[in-house]
């Protein structure tokens, strides 16, 4: 069902009037405006020079790129710009895999061949999202110490994995479950082998869904802060801590801040963009469906 | 299953001793195909347990012991102590509370203005998807960037832009986050969090029964007459949703409070305390696992409510 691409809307539930069909797209703009100026806002302090920056807000300023290649230079601190984006890279991409390689399986059996609980499965991988992190991070500071992995990249692939797992089972069932049973069938009486019948009825319908699913587990890892600021605070760390470690405390620092900030938010809100129907789709009818 | 019962009805319903074997060698492959089944669930399956379910089992231990890890002393077993001593403890009073406001306020708030917003948004208008795209975008937003730039940008009294239209209107400016430190937070996690709950009101709305719609209308219901009686029954399992999904994050939020008001008191939840307590250098890992054990238990009584709706949903649509 595209639910976001159903084309005549028949009633919207505010007024049919025109005027108030004019008023109230006014008044769209002006709140999705509102929304948006902080990070309008963030951009603009990119492109200032700090002493602009720590000043009453203005837009009258000539702008600049210096400040995004002074936070992107090696600061000869303990993570520089080009260090924290390829452990990102590599974290999140390696993590994002390992997550679709067990999820995919996963919600294939629990779509098109359900087991016997199969609910109860479903459940049991949701509930583990209701576990507060805090109610792990202790043993798994722990074992991580006892294993020599703080401060490693492969902690936070291993963690991030189980992170975005349940919810990507989640999401893969529903887009499996959308695969029509009498496709699965015809292909079984023409004598399709299981892997054949993957890849020719099963993957085309549900690629979309999939790439969606993936997308949404890179933003959660690329975003994510709490595991990596505990457990990785040093060299091998992301994004995230990078740009947290972008405040100074002395002497002024916004625009640099904020130019850290634009330059480590763009690739996941472009990603999003991008994605943004299909995500959405995935989460809600993970649920109704 | 069904083959069993064919091959009784073969032979006038009294099964032979070859129909009983036949049975049981079915039985079998029902049993070897249930695995088969089963199999492509079990590496997801194991590999969540280990990683979750193990350590929390490790949790669990360490709450009933006085362990500190800075101490070279051997832990010792002490029952049930860490707990006993939970309610005398002004500090996770706090917490508790903050963590109970803070999840409260920040999923009604922003299931409220994520509904608003859906409802602007379900109309046909010139910029319908430029506007959705911006008013998605604060959700996609790094945390810890969204907290930094509300912080410094938005509520700092000099530079911050609310200062700045405070002054403009004649007010004095003040420093926003350190004199209403959770109000500052809430309001973060509703900027990022409406964008979520809109999206999800916002499947819900599209994905309305338009017959039902226009039979109203044609019946000559109003559109608040309409919304309410027929939309709003409707949207009720998205609403739960939204509420559920935004309450699981929510109650585990951290960057925020780290960035917006860090060691300050006023805005410090659970998650943050317990974190502050054990690795963050507190290093009284028995008792901080027993605050974590707390939180659990309240989240597993929190989230048992919101599966058996999840549940209810399931149940009406199969």
């Amino acid at each position: 069902m595209a639910i976001f691409t159903r084309a005549p809307k028949a009633e919207p539930i505010l007024g049919q009037n025109r005027a108030v069909a004019m008023v109230l797209g006014v008044l769209t703009w002006i709140i999705g405006l509102l929304f948006f100026f902080p990070l309008f806002w963030l951009v603009v302090n990119g492109f200032k020079e700090e002493s602009v920056a720590s000043s009453s807000p203005t837009l009258n300023f000539d702008p600049t790129l210096d400040r995004f290649s002074e936070v992107t230079e090696d600061s000869g601190g303990l993570l520089s710009f080009t260090e924290a984006f390829g452990n990102s890279f590599w974290i999140v991409l390696i993590s994002t895999v390992l997550v679709m390689v067990l999820a995919i399986p996963a919600a294939y059996a629990l779509a098109i061949r359900p087991m016997r609980k199969w609910r109860d499965i479903l459940f049991f991988f949701i509930s583990t999202k209701f576990l507060p992190i805090v109610g792990i991070i202790m043993p798994i500071w722990i074992i991580a110490r006892d294993l020599d992995l703080l401060g490693t990249r492969t902690v936070l692939v291993v963690l991030y994995t189980a992170m975005n797992l349940p919810l990507a089972v989640w999401m893969l069932r529903s887009f499996f479950a959308e695969v029509p049973k009498e496709l699965i069938e015809a292909s079984q009486i023409d004598g399709c082998s299981l892997l054949g019948q993957i890849r020719q009825v099963i993957l085309p319908i549900v690629a979309p869904g999939v790439a969606a699913t993936a997308l949404l587990c890179v933003i959660f890892a690329w975003n994510e802060f709490f595991f990596a600021i505990q457990l990785n605070p040093t060299g091998a760390s992301t994004i995230p801590v990078w740009v947290n470690s972008q405040q100074k405390f002395q002497g002024q620092f916004l625009a640099g801040l904020s130019a850290a900030s634009v330059l480590a938010t763009l690739p996941v809100v472009l990603a999003g963009w991008v994605a943004q129907k299909r995500m959405i789709r995935g989460l809600a009818m993970g649920a109704i469906k | 299953m069904s083959a069993v019962v064919v091959d009784q009805s073969k032979n006038g319903g009294t099964p032979t001793s070859d129909d009983l074997a036949r049975a049981a060698a079915i039985k079998r492959m029902e049993r070897r195909e249930g695995w088969k089944r089963r199999l492509p669930v079990l590496p997801a399956l194991i590999y969540t347990i280990l990683v979750t379910q193990i350590p929390f089992l490790f949790t669990l231990f360490y709450s009933l012991t006085d362990w500190r890890i800075d101490k070279v002393e051997p832990r010792q077993f002490i029952g049930v102590e860490n707990y006993a001593s939970l309610s005398g403890d002004k500090f996770f009073r706090d917490a508790a509370w903050i963590s109970v406001q803070m999840t409260v306020m920040a999923v009604l708030l922003s299931l409220i203005v994520g509904t608003g917003l859906a409802i602007l948004l379900d109309r046909k208008f010139f910029g319908q998807g430029f506007i959705r795209t911006l008013l998605i975008t604060p959700f996609l937003v790094m945390p810890v960037v969204a907290g930094l730039m509300w912080k410094l940008q938005m509520f700092n009294s000099t530079f911050g832009i609310i200062g700045w239209v405070m002054n403009g209107l004649g007010f004095d400016s003040i420093e926003f986050a350190t004199k209403y430190p959770l109000a500052s937070v809430v309001v973060v996690l509703v900027w990022q969090w409406s964008p979520f709950m809109m999206l999800i009101v916002l499947a819900g709305l599209q994905g309305q029964d338009q017959s039902v719609l226009e039979a109203a209308r044609v019946d000559g219901a109003s559109s608040w007459g309409t919304f309410r009686q027929i939309t709003l029954p409707q949207l009720r399992p998205f609403l739960e949703l939204g509420t559920l999904l935004g309450a699981i994050y929510l109650i585990q939020v951290y960057d925020h409070i780290e960035v917006i008001v860090g060691g300050q008191p006023g805005a410090k939840n659970l998650p943050f305390y317990i974190a502050q307590r054990s690795i963050g250098g507190g290093n009284v890992f028995g008792l901080a696992s027993a605050y974590s054990i707390v939180v659990v238990i309240a989240s597993i009584i929190i989230a048992n409510i919101g599966l058996r709706v999840l549940s209810n949903l399931l149940e009406d649509n199969s």
